[in-house]
């Protein structure tokens, strides 16, 4: 192993902070993890049903909404960049941006979920019982998945909000900032979810 | 505390009080308290959890009703099971020994994540709370066992999402305990210590927090799936709705058998600690005890079949999980032949933390090999769900990890408290318990073999004899355990003082003064010898 440091009189550790996060971030994949498996078994299950309620998915929006997040992700990624290179305003700039664009990420996802809502497509419907089980399972799945996903989001805009807090009150400066890394990781692991889900909801029939 | 015993040294941490009372527990970041607090909050529940195994057991000793009705007995070894299993074993050795030694075990001042620690022990009340919340709110106590089967836990009427919801909340705790201590492990070591000097028990929790990173997440969703199914209808494990609930156990089984590990390891460790101190003799194969206990954590994943032998699966994933099953026992195995090789032609000194870690040689064993017919097929259909299991997974979690807590608390006390407890009470103690013990469990194996099944509060008469044996053998233990805790609660305040090594040991957390300082030691600890060497 690499050298390790005395703590002693030292408590701020820049690498074991990141690698707190990453072994996190590996607790978060594998809780989707277990639902990816319960899709592919259904899936397996149902083919028919899963093709034809995927095509009723709205791609426009999906689309639209994966383009949002990795934006999202770039812009937190550059006030991390401009945190090193000490350029207080750009960072908070970037990061009000992320908060925004996630923001347009969930207003989005209300709009899509209502249709779907009016259309009674919807765990524990009439309309979806009548279905039948795959379509049953296909929709649970979906707002299962996505309502856990959308979750994460909401969680990351606190985490990030939290952040532009220390930010402003220098307690993340250009010497310690994990915290504003650690908060950039998780929002690249909101986005790499994404970026499995849609597929697997939207474009594979 | 006196403080005039340390007079040259810094005061201990139990002596450095900066808040006003209670506080200085409920607020503190230093490990060695959060330890303190787990042990103690854990002892409150393992009353508790005691006291509905002894009912169940008053229930048995007579056929027909005794103590108490079937749905009683049912919302009892539901809570018992809860409360056992996930506030208690789980939890158990890494959080409260695990929190206090590994910082010490490796030379550092605390953990990599002091506040994250005490989170982790707020939430794992906050979980308990929830959890125990199921019995006195909403339509009855859970009834579904601790394993929350579907399709059952979404069709009882009884005040499941409390129980579920809880569990979810516990897994949060551990997961993050995992976190800290993984992260401690590979970025705090004293200088020196690389990691083929690191003591054992560090190395199981190495293990251990591995298991609970990756297989707790299986376990959070599948629980959050049944939250779902009972709020919104979802359908996963719902055959009405085209679910399936076999997938339900699988998902249960590939977090709660390799939870098994998590139980069993950080025991592993703790007696690979006491067994070279009291035979005062280097730990035999080091580097195969660290290998076993890497090879139980990887194979541990692949083996969750073998809880569902009789639910329905292939011939060729029933044969695949069996032989897996077995594979896992060879490093157990392993871990036995060292301890045993270690006290072989050493210098035996028989102190109350050595009973313990010989009787858990002991009743592991019968745990162990008694689980070989439950991994065998044929042998499993005859056995499922019958008294056999109980009294096996009993030796494993209850002989295993408890005989191992018990050896752990007897051997770090005096480093915990600073003081000695009375070791003859303690012996009389632990033979007392140990007799208990057998007699509770030892029947259960003949009554299962035999056909009593488990988890009902009546049974025909021609099982009454083993019964009677196995109700008075729960009254013996619990008259042990009492004469234990009651040896060790009077000895943290009127027992003799303890030297900083009253055992010989060798380990780094014995060159500290007992009870350590704050930082843990006066100056930076350098390692430059194996951990075990006499």
């Amino acid at each position: 192993m690499e050298q390790h440091t005395q703590h002693v009189d030292e408590h701020y550790d820049h690498i074991g902070s990141k690698m707190g996060m990453w072994l996190f971030i590996f607790t978060e994949l594998i809780l989707f993890g277990g639902l990816f498996i319960v899709y592919s078994v259904y899936r397996f299950m149902h083919p028919t049903a899963f093709h034809l309620a995927a095509e009723e998915l709205d791609v426009a929006i999906g689309t639209i909404n994966t383009v949002i997040l990795l934006i999202s992700s770039a812009t937190i990624a550059m006030s991390i960049t401009a945190m090193q290179q000490r350029k207080k305003k750009l960072c908070l700039g970037f990061m009000f941006a992320t908060i925004f664009l996630g923001l347009v990420f969930l207003v989005n996802k209300y709009f899509e979920w209502k249709v779907k809502f009016e259309h009674g497509h919807y765990p524990g419907s009439d309309t979806l019982h009548e279905l039948g089980h795959g379509d049953t399972l296909f929709y649970g799945l979906y707002f299962f998945m996505t309502g856990l996903h959308a979750l994460h989001i909401v969680v990351g805009l606190i985490i990030i909000g939290f952040v532009v807090r220390y930010v402003i009150n220098d307690k993340v400066n250009p010497e310690r900032f994990a915290l504003l890394e650690n908060g950039g990781l998780y929002w690249h692991l909101v986005d790499v979810i994404w970026i499995f889900l849609f597929p697997l909801f939207y474009l594979i029939h | 505390m006196t403080a005039n015993s340390h007079t040259h040294h810094e005061p201990s941490y139990l002596e450095v009080k900066p808040r006003k009372g209670i506080w200085n527990w409920l607020l503190s970041t230093d490990h060695k308290r959060i330890g303190l607090l787990y042990l103690y909050s854990i002892l409150i529940f393992f009353a508790v959890g005691a006291l509905l195994g002894l009912s169940m057991k008053l229930e048995l000793i007579a056929p027909g009703e005794t103590i108490m009705g079937a749905q009683t007995y049912n919302g009892f070894f539901t809570l018992h099971g809860i409360i056992m299993i996930f506030l208690i074993v789980i939890p158990g050795l890494p959080a409260v020994f695990g929190n206090f030694f590994l910082p010490l075990m490796i030379g550092a001042d605390d953990v990599a994540f002091p506040k994250l620690n005490l989170l982790s022990w707020y939430i794992y009340i906050l979980g308990a709370l929830i959890a125990i919340s199921s019995q006195f709110m909403g339509s009855g106590p859970p009834d579904t066992g601790w394993t929350f089967y579907a399709p059952y836990s979404f069709q009882t009427n009884t005040n499941m999402l409390p129980a579920v919801t809880g569990a979810f909340v516990l897994g949060f705790s551990s997961i993050l305990t995992g976190l800290n201590f993984i992260v401690t492990m590979h970025r705090m070591r004293a200088p020196g210590m690389n990691w083929m000097k690191m003591p054992l028990f560090p190395w199981t929790l190495y293990g251990t927090a591995w298991i609970q990173i990756l297989a707790t997440p299986i376990v959070g969703i599948t629980l959050l799936m049944i939250v779902a199914e009972r709020l919104f209808q979802i359908g996963f494990f719902d055959p009405a709705l085209g679910g399936d609930p076999i997938l339900y156990q699988h998902l249960f089984w590939i977090y709660s058998h390799p939870a098994v590990y998590i139980m069993i390891l950080p025991a592993m460790g703790a007696i690979s600690e006491v067994i070279p101190v009291f035979a005062r003799k280097t730990i035999f194969g080091y580097k195969a005890l660290i290998i076993s206990t890497m090879a139980i954590a990887f194979v541990g994943y692949f083996v969750w079949g073998h809880h569902m032998f009789t639910s329905g699966m292939s011939g060729e994933a029933l044969v695949s999980f069996s032989l897996l099953t077995f594979l896992v026992a060879i490093p157990s195995a392993i871990k036995v032949f060292n301890w045993i090789s270690t006290i072989y032609k050493g210098a035996i000194h028989l102190e109350p933390p050595f009973y313990w870690a010989l009787s858990f040689i002991f009743v592991f064993m019968i745990g162990g090999l008694s689980g070989l017919v439950l991994g065998s097929l044929a042998t499993n259909v005859h056995v499922h769900d019958t008294n056999f299991v109980v009294a096996h997974f009993h030796y494993i979690v209850f002989g295993g990890t408890g005989f191992a807590f018990m050896a752990a608390l007897h051997y770090w006390f005096p480093k915990i408290w600073g003081r000695m407890y009375d070791k003859a009470w303690a012996n009389i103690g632990w033979l007392t318990f140990f007799i208990g013990f057998n007699a509770l469990y030892f029947p259960m194996f003949y009554l299962g073999i035999i056909g009593m099944p488990r988890r009902y509060y009546d049974y025909l008469p021609e099982y009454h004899g083993p019964n009677i044996l196995s109700s008075l053998g729960a009254i013996v233990m619990i008259a042990g355990l009492l004469i234990i805790i009651t040896n060790l609660v009077r000895s943290t305040k009127s027992g003799e003082k303890a030297e900083a090594d009253p055992w010989n040991g060798k380990t780094l957390e014995w060159k500290t003064t007992s009870p350590p300082p704050l930082e843990n030691f006066d100056k930076q600890p350098v390692v430059d010898k194996g951990p075990y060497e006499y």
